[in-house]
């Protein structure tokens, strides 16, 4: 028998106490410290960090262990978190040519200044399970080697000598950069904003994007100029003191893709180029970003609109995982009342369509008697 | 209820309240016009009441006292969230009472009781755009609302009538403010859109996922769109409230058993527990445990 309901707030307090426990597992095999998420699942942390648009490693680990290592959850945890955080400025552009590279490699050029450096990658590794790993045991120790000392110039700027690749457009101090958590967007958006949301954005939604571009729905000819992976120096102008003063130092990965293109009405015959950006090491993301960056300028090269990846508002409205995950999600919260309308409008619509074919084959019948 | 630390009065820092209040302010100027306004992550996920939290949280001062329900009740899960999360980072009083309420926030529903000049309604919304179903781009909407260009949404409601015989929407049913804006109502059933029109209260709209804020200001015209031959109408039940007898409110339908038994019951929780106490008896009410009992 219903009576109007009572006691969503305790169950609520349990539902929670129960996650708490479950998330603990079972009491007899030792705590995941956050120490440990930090140090081997760093790719975990290093995605949390780039979705949560905060580079904090410390944080996004305890995230993931709060998430049950749910990624969209401990992405959520940060964001929401970072949004409490008082903002006293923004940083100097980094200089990701100045790179402490750990990882660099072209896939335009055998080989360029500063050299191909593979770093560590999964690439060319067979995808065997490694049974070994079942058991705990020591690693070998990598191979190392002194720093050749040699510059890493972006390839982008090797070929823009000669005009073949386009020029990165002109920054303008009056011209501020936006910012998408201070502002809401609005469309058409420019590359600034369009970059920061991508950077944000989920990573599988972006691969599916730029898959997609591969495939023919918004071709874009890419090749990989150059993917880079390393530490770069953050710096902040305090205006007391008049100069730059370093902040610390942040991973990122960066990628710049060139794309062939034929020229247009507005742009000459050149490659032109995508770009990706993100923190820690995900080259699946920045390349992903790159191709979607590349396919989102079609606007801007004369390029037709004909694609999903090169429609911003399709693209950018989709992005964030938060939000998305957040409205597919509510769908969970009780709808009684829309429901209940709908369930009369229904019925009565059910009971015209009865009316409507009884009265239909009364008419048959009393045609065939006649 | 204890406070949490850390944390400014209702969770938000004074900056970011200061902007909503300025999108509010301008909603309130424009009656019907979705302000943007930069929308923050909040702790609990978009879809969810961010927008409505977020409203709420930059209207909200020491000594009001908070109502918050969902589908027309205090105890539905997210509604009891939304209230600890004030209780928490606010601390200020919150009630069930209608009546009592200086800031009702509520989702899909409006309260039975008529509120009151003193009072502020905060819906929480989903899609704020009443025609994001018929045009998915914001670019081409903006222009519409711009030129007042509407011919779009009468076109579908003719074509459900065309089709169906009846306008075949129920709830989120599009209505005009002050003569100008085409708005959505949230998705309360068209049953409350007639409480909007007029309404002494304050009625505040916040949409946290799309970034939106709009108004209707007090004593505002709301005017459900119909046609002459097809006058609005408002959902009507076959019978009153099992609980309470309550005839002229909405009710929810409840299913008591595998072989079709059902009972319809007020949706607003607060104003059904509120005739019973005053006497008022439903067919079913007979066999239910008195107010106020363990459930």
């Amino acid at each position: 028998m219903y009576v109007a309901v009572k006691g969503g707030e305790r169950a609520i307090d349990n539902a929670h106490r129960l996650l708490g426990a479950k998330r603990r597992g079972d009491p007899a095999v030792p705590e995941l410290s956050v120490a440990q998420i930090g140090e081997q699942l760093a790719l975990a942390v290093d995605r949390v960090m780039a979705e949560g648009s905060l580079f904090d490693r410390d944080l996004a680990a305890l995230a993931i262990k709060q998430a049950r290592g749910d990624l969209i959850e401990a992405i959520f945890l940060v964001r929401a978190y970072r949004t409490t955080l008082s903002r006293f400025g923004h940083s100097e552009p980094v200089d990701t040519g100045a790179m402490d590279i750990s990882r660099r490699i072209s896939a335009t050029f055998k080989d360029l200044p500063g050299g191909q450096v593979l770093g560590p990658t999964f690439d060319y590794t067979h995808r065997l399970i490694d049974f070994s790993l079942m058991s705990e045991g020591p690693v070998e120790p990598p191979a190392t080697a002194a720093p050749s000392g040699e510059a890493s110039p972006r390839v982008a700027s090797l070929l823009s000598g000669e005009g073949l690749i386009e020029k990165a457009p002109p920054v303008s101090d009056e011209e501020a950069v936006g910012d998408l958590t201070r502002d809401p967007l609005a469309f058409p958006a420019a590359r600034d904003l369009r970059l920061q949301n991508l950077a944000r954005g989920d990573e599988g939604y972006l691969l599916a994007l730029a898959y997609s571009t591969q495939r023919g729905y918004g071709r874009t000819h890419p090749f990989v100029g150059e993917i880079r992976v390393g530490e770069v120096e953050v710096e902040f102008f305090a205006e007391e003191l008049g100069f730059a003063a370093p902040l610390g130092r942040v991973e990122l990965t960066e990628c710049e893709m060139v794309n062939q293109f034929k020229g247009s009405a507005e742009a000459p015959p050149q490659f032109t180029t995508g770009y990706g950006l993100v923190f820690g090491q995900s080259e699946r993301k920045a390349m992903s970003m790159a191709l979607v960056d590349r396919a989102l300028r079609a606007e801007e090269l004369g390029e037709d609109l004909t694609a999903p990846a090169q429609d911003q508002e399709f693209v950018l409205s989709h992005s964030d995982n938060v939000q998305a995950t957040g409205f597919v999600e509510h769908l969970k919260l009780p709808h009684y009342v829309d429901f209940q309308s709908e369930l009369g409008l229904v019925r009565m619509l059910r009971a015209e369509h009865r009316a409507a074919a009884e009265a239909r084959e009364i008419a048959e019948t009393r045609k065939a008697a006649e | 209820m204890s406070q949490a630390t850390g944390y400014n009065f209702a969770y938000l820092d004074e900056q970011t309240k200061r902007m909503i209040r300025r999108a509010i302010l301008k909603a309130i100027a424009i009656p019907g016009y979705q302000t943007p306004f930069a929308s923050r992550e909040m702790p609990m996920p978009y879809g969810w009441g961010t927008g409505g939290v977020q409203v709420t949280a930059a209207i909200l001062g020491p000594d009001d006292v908070l109502k918050v329900i969902d589908q027309g009740s205090d105890d539905t899960t997210n509604a009891v969230s939304i209230r600890k999360f004030f209780e928490k980072t606010a601390g200020v009083a919150t009630t069930t009472r209608t009546a009592e309420a200086t800031i009702i926030q509520t989702r899909h529903r409006i309260p039975e009781t008529s509120l009151g000049a003193h009072q502020v309604l905060v819906y929480q919304v989903p899609i704020p755009e009443p025609l994001r179903f018929l045009e998915p781009r914001e670019t081409e909407t903006r222009k519409m609302h711009a030129l007042a260009e509407y011919g779009l949404m009468h076109v579908k409601l003719y074509e459900d009538i065309a089709r169906h015989g009846h306008i075949a929407t129920t709830y989120a049913y599009p209505v005009k403010v002050a003569g100008r804006y085409l708005m959505d109502p949230s998705p309360t059933p068209k049953f409350d859109n007639p409480k909007m029109h007029r309404s002494p209260a304050l009625q505040l709209f916040g949409a946290g996922r799309e970034k939106r804020i709009y108004a209707v200001p007090p004593y505002t015209e709301v005017v459900s769109l119909d046609f002459d031959d097809h006058p609005f109408e408002i959902n009507r039940f076959d019978r009153p409230c099992a609980l309470c007898g309550a005839g002229d409110v909405y009710l929810d339908e409840v299913i008591l058993d595998d072989g079709g038994r059902r009972m319809f019951v007020c949706s607003d929780t607060d104003y059904c527990e509120a005739r019973r106490a005053e006497g008022h008896r439903g067919e079913m009410s007979g066999q239910a445990p008195a107010i106020g009992a363990a459930p």
